[in-house]
């Protein structure tokens, strides 16, 4: 007789190529002048590699809008440089530069791009070509183990390494009778990966984005925070997501109908006088929902996330810095790892770290910023920015009514929409795996607050360069 | 038969000929440096000199400038295009032979060249790239009127912010040929040979696969003119490669692609991959569209399928299985001395001292900022740390579990000029190993689409046929030579300013570096 097969069905996000809808913004462009061409008829633009030039007369032709220009050259210099007459002449395409901002740069917007294409884990050759350090989550690197730990593969392994997290309150120990647990045992939400998804901020906010994201929540299994009067009360056929969907409750939102709240796993309220309340209601509607606490990380923020965590009631902590991952409402703002490694600590302090789950939010822009954010101590990140990118969004901060939309947000439709945030994050676990098989290690769970999994370049620069150079200078 | 295998046992009765000495005759290359001009009609030019219709063809530009920017042939009606990438730019107003002064319609501009702005990155920047172009065409040390500020990158950190204190004086007065730039990389007095390169450096390891045959041979060959070495790398060896045997490093990596008994036996050195820098803790990467029928021929593969090497080593759990492993190398190949290449985690020093035990001879620690081939792109900027940090941890550490003399250490993920190989000496290291500066030196531009499709489209790290033609054998060689001569120079002349007789007086001289972000206000240990 065949033995039953009991090993767990491994994670895996289906996916499948999604075009862009809009032309490929590139980092370079050529120019060429054709008046003085040789007319040689040796043209090295018949011997691109990538076959640009030919790809560029198609595009041209068959041009519909006037809005946007082909920029898809490769940046080889192969045709300038072979030119019978030298008249081509490489450009940096000032759309690329304009793109984002300093902190979402272009390069991650192109990285989010493709990733969203293709649910690809990026590569590319020629070494790293970045800067030495910088602010925020690049002032750190995580650690890799050489010859001494069990066989890993990351992506390509056989051994399963598992990505997924607990939210909600995990005991410290259990208590039996008679073979039977004495406690009752407090509701869990089990997610595949440390990620959920946030509430879009209100410039972004189309009506017409709900449901593709509740879609690709649905298909990541993974959940999706939306303000609670966003939800389409008159669609009944949308209480299938709810499982996958949490309701955030503003300071005066009402609880949610009994019958959309029993459907639910998660539910978030803001911070506020009555967070225990709040908690007791929405418990006392549905015992098994966990109730997530949003905490603004402003300047009170991390030690109210800390207090938070020290009441009893409270399961789940969400500390949210802004867009760009820094402290809100300060002249000289903290970054958020910083931010959750103060909460993290203090609540371990508190002796409450199990007893609390903590969210992270506010600049998560790539999937080792999810990594990286856990190290410093939260169980888990959210991310709305790279899922508008991942629709080709531009972060042009020009979403106004009557304003051109480069990406046309207001076009895309259900298949394009999901398939391209739901490939953007399948890219992103397969690169968290990729960064867990490299620090050998088996579960993200095991990876909170691990900074022994990681070098922080103060410390870095302290223990060599301290050492031989003396104080550093102020920034 | 090597002398010192004949003195110390009778092995040639129990081994095969071949584990004593490569049955190959092996080829010379002659380190003669020559000019070895760029392959591409249109050399980038940091300035670019613009004539408008003005210009009446007189010729006196081309007839004052001394470095042949202007082109004007006999029996031309029209100037050829400059040759932009020769002229010096506005240091030349200072001086009696600037065109655009002298010309007497005022026809000439300067300009700085736009298309600058989109070659380079923070680590290579355009300069650095320009003057490494330079350096392999004339194996001289750019002339300080080019302007090429090349001696660091603009990355913001690590060698980029770590200078010499040169004294005002050197404290003793020295002839270049006084001067001694040799290493050894056998310390350990175990019978095995005792091998001496020319210079503190040798080229990394790349595999067929990820570089073309013609840049593999180039770099055996520069290899050979200089007494150093190159590498492999992962991908099997070629049989294109054995006239250059006694300058070649085999690698044996977790794919264990094409590593046979027989090829371990052809070479001096043999390195152990555990790890590499550009994707530590992850394996090699060779995707699909480079696999050709050649490169799945030699790793014993499936065409066409994208090859991910295993991390780590299946059979290597632990420091017992490293010298295990060792062991079988050694005994394969009984003159062979072993490299240990390993990444930099946050306890690099044990590692290396690990490995020291085993029995290496050689540790080689990869940062994380160097790499050629393929890598995601998460593992390049985020898995380990730099090469900087690891350099002086790993020396320390060896110095005070008293090991450093008996081991060599080499440094490599990220060293661009001779600068960075003085201050990784300085750090602490023996010696380096050189990758992507030896593609620059054959017209890499650092697009990074060295990974996909048909690789390279400058014919460097491509397995395509119509693509590798670009180059040939003779000018990638010439090529690599002449950047290894102008960094000799540039290293003699680093020494010389100190007074010092050989490189290896310079290893862990801490004292004589300072960073540019600190205050320098303590004593560097020795």
């Amino acid at each position: 007789m065949q033995a039953k097969n009991t090993m767990p069905e491994k994670y895996h996000i289906k996916t499948q190529p999604v075009p862009p809808r809009r032309p490929r913004v590139g980092k370079y462009g050529v120019v060429d002048w054709r008046e003085d061409c040789a007319r040689c008829h040796n043209c090295v633009k018949k011997a691109c590699v990538y076959d640009r030039y030919r790809l560029e007369t198609e595009y041209i032709r068959n041009l519909s809008d006037v809005d946007a220009l082909y920029f898809d050259c490769r940046g080889c210099f192969s045709c300038v440089q072979d030119c019978t007459k030298g008249l081509l002449c490489l450009s940096v395409n000032p759309v690329y530069e304009a793109l984002g901002n300093s902190y979402w740069t272009p390069e991650i917007i192109k990285t989010t791009w493709l990733q969203a294409e293709t649910a690809k884990i990026p590569v590319s050759g020629a070494g790293y070509s970045g800067r030495f350090a910088g602010p925020g989550f690049d002032s750190m690197w995580t650690d890799m183990s050489e010859i001494v730990r069990p066989t890993r593969d990351g992506i390509h392994g056989r051994e399963y390494i598992s990505t997924s997290v607990d939210i909600g309150r995990k005991p410290s120990f259990l208590a039996f009778d008679g073979g039977k647990s004495t406690d009752a045992l407090p509701p869990l939400v089990s997610l595949p990966m440390p990620l959920v998804i946030d509430m879009s901020p209100p410039r972004y906010g189309l009506p017409k984005l709900g449901p593709l994201i509740m879609e690709t929540a649905r298909r990541t299994g993974l959940i999706a925070i939306i303000d609670s009067n966003d939800w389409p009360s008159d669609e009944p056929d949308k209480e299938q997501y709810l499982p996958h969907v949490a309701f955030h409750l503003g300071p005066g939102a009402p609880a949610p109908p009994k019958k959309l709240l029993t459907k639910m796993r998660l539910v978030e309220i803001a911070d506020g006088h009555n967070v225990v309340e709040r908690i007791k209601e929405l418990k006392d509607v549905h015992p098994d929902i966990v109730v997530s606490v949003r905490v603004e990380l402003n300047a009170q923020g991390p030690r109210r996330a800390t207090d938070l965590a020290g009441f009893e009631q409270v399961e789940v902590v969400h500390a949210v810095a802004d867009l760009n991952g820094n402290e809100l409402g300060v002249k000289e703002p903290r970054f958020i790892k910083d931010m959750i490694r103060q909460i993290h600590e203090s609540i371990v302090e508190g002796r409450r770290r199990d007893e609390v789950t903590l969210m992270a939010s506010g600049g998560i822009a790539l999937p080792e910023h999810m990594a990286k954010a856990i190290i410093c101590g939260a169980d888990l990140v959210t991310i709305n920015l790279p899922l508008m990118v991942a629709l080709e969004c531009h972060l042009c901060d020009g979403c106004r009514p009557g304003m051109p939309c480069p990406a046309k947000l207001e076009d895309i439709d259900f298949d394009y929409g999901v398939g391209r945030m739901t490939n953007l994050i399948a890219a992103w676990h397969d690169q968290l795996i990729e960064v867990m098989g490299a620090m050998g290690m088996r579960e993200v769970r095991r990876l909170r607050g691990d900074v022994g999994r990681a070098m922080f370049f103060e410390e870095l620069e302290e223990e060599t360069f301290g050492r031989l150079f003396g104080t550093r200078k102020k920034d | 038969m090597a002398d010192y295998l004949v003195q110390e046992r009778k092995i040639e009765e129990i081994l095969p000929a071949n584990t004593l000495k490569t049955c190959v005759p092996q080829a010379e290359v002659v380190r003669e440096i020559k000019p070895a001009p760029p392959r591409f009609r249109n050399e980038i030019a940091k300035y670019v000199v613009h004539r408008s219709s003005d210009c009446i063809r007189c010729g006196k530009c081309a007839g004052v400038c001394p470095y042949g920017v202007h082109v004007y042939k006999p029996g031309y009606k029209y100037f050829a295009a400059p040759k932009n990438h020769l002229c010096i730019g506005p240091v030349c107003e200072k001086t009696d032979h600037y065109c655009v002064a002298l010309c007497p319609q005022g026809a000439l501009r300067l300009a700085e060249n736009p298309m600058i702005e989109g070659l380079g990155d923070y680590r290579w920047p355009a300069d650095m790239i320009l003057a490494t172009w330079k350096m392999a065409q004339t194996g001289d040390i750019p002339p300080e009127a080019f302007g090429f500020e090349y001696q660091c990158g603009r990355s913001g950190g690590g060698f980029d912010r770590l200078r010499f204190k040169f004294p005002d004086k050197p404290p003793v007065e020295l002839d270049e040929d006084q001067i001694d730039t040799s290493i050894e990389l056998n310390r350990r007095n175990d019978g095995r040979p005792k091998i001496k390169i020319d210079v503190p450096w040798y080229g990394g390891g790349m595999s067929f696969g990820s570089v073309s045959n013609v840049t593999q041979l180039s770099k055996a060959r520069a290899a050979v003119a200089w007494n150093t070495f190159t590498c492999t790398g992962e991908g099997g060896y070629m049989e294109r490669l054995r006239p250059y045997d006694d300058h070649v490093i085999t690698q044996v990596a977790t794919g264990l692609f094409g590593v046979r008994e027989e090829t371990i036996q052809r070479v001096p050195i043999v390195e152990f991959k555990y790890a590499q820098g550009a994707k530590p803790g992850l394996g090699g990467h060779l995707l699909g569209d480079k696999n050709t029928v050649s490169v799945a021929r030699m790793r014993e593969a499936v065409l066409g399928i994208s090859l991910f090497s295993p991390f780590p080593f299946h059979s290597v759990y632990s420091i017992e299985d490293h010298m295990k492993h060792m062991d079988w190398i050694k005994h394969v190949n009984r003159r062979a001395l072993i490299a240990t290449k390993v990444s930099t985690p946050t306890d690099v020093d044990m590692v290396a001292v690990g490995s020291y035990s085993a029995g290496t001879h050689i540790v080689h620690i990869d940062g994380g900022y160097g790499g050629t081939g393929a890598a995601p792109d998460i593992a390049k900027k985020n898995i380990a740390m730099p090469v900087e940090y690891a350099i002086s941890k790993v020396h320390s550490f060896l110095e005070a579990e008293g090991a450093r003399d008996v081991i060599t250490l080499i440094a490599s993920g990220g060293i661009r000029t001779a600068h960075d190989i003085a201050k990784s000496i300085a750090l602490g290291a023996d010696g380096v190993v050189v990758g992507t500066a030896e593609l620059v030196a054959l017209g890499c531009v650092r697009c990074t689409r060295c990974e996909s499709g048909r690789g390279c489209p400058r014919g460097i790290a491509t397995t395509d046929p119509e693509l590798s033609r670009k180059m040939d054998i003779e000018w990638g060689t010439q090529r690599i030579i002449n950047l290894y001569n102008a960094w000799r120079k540039e290293l003699v002349g680093i020494l010389q300013r100190f007074g010092m007789r050989s490189v290896s007086e310079l290893r862990g001289r801490t004292d004589l570096l300072m960073h540019l972000d600190y205050n320098n206000d303590v004593g560097a240990e020795r």
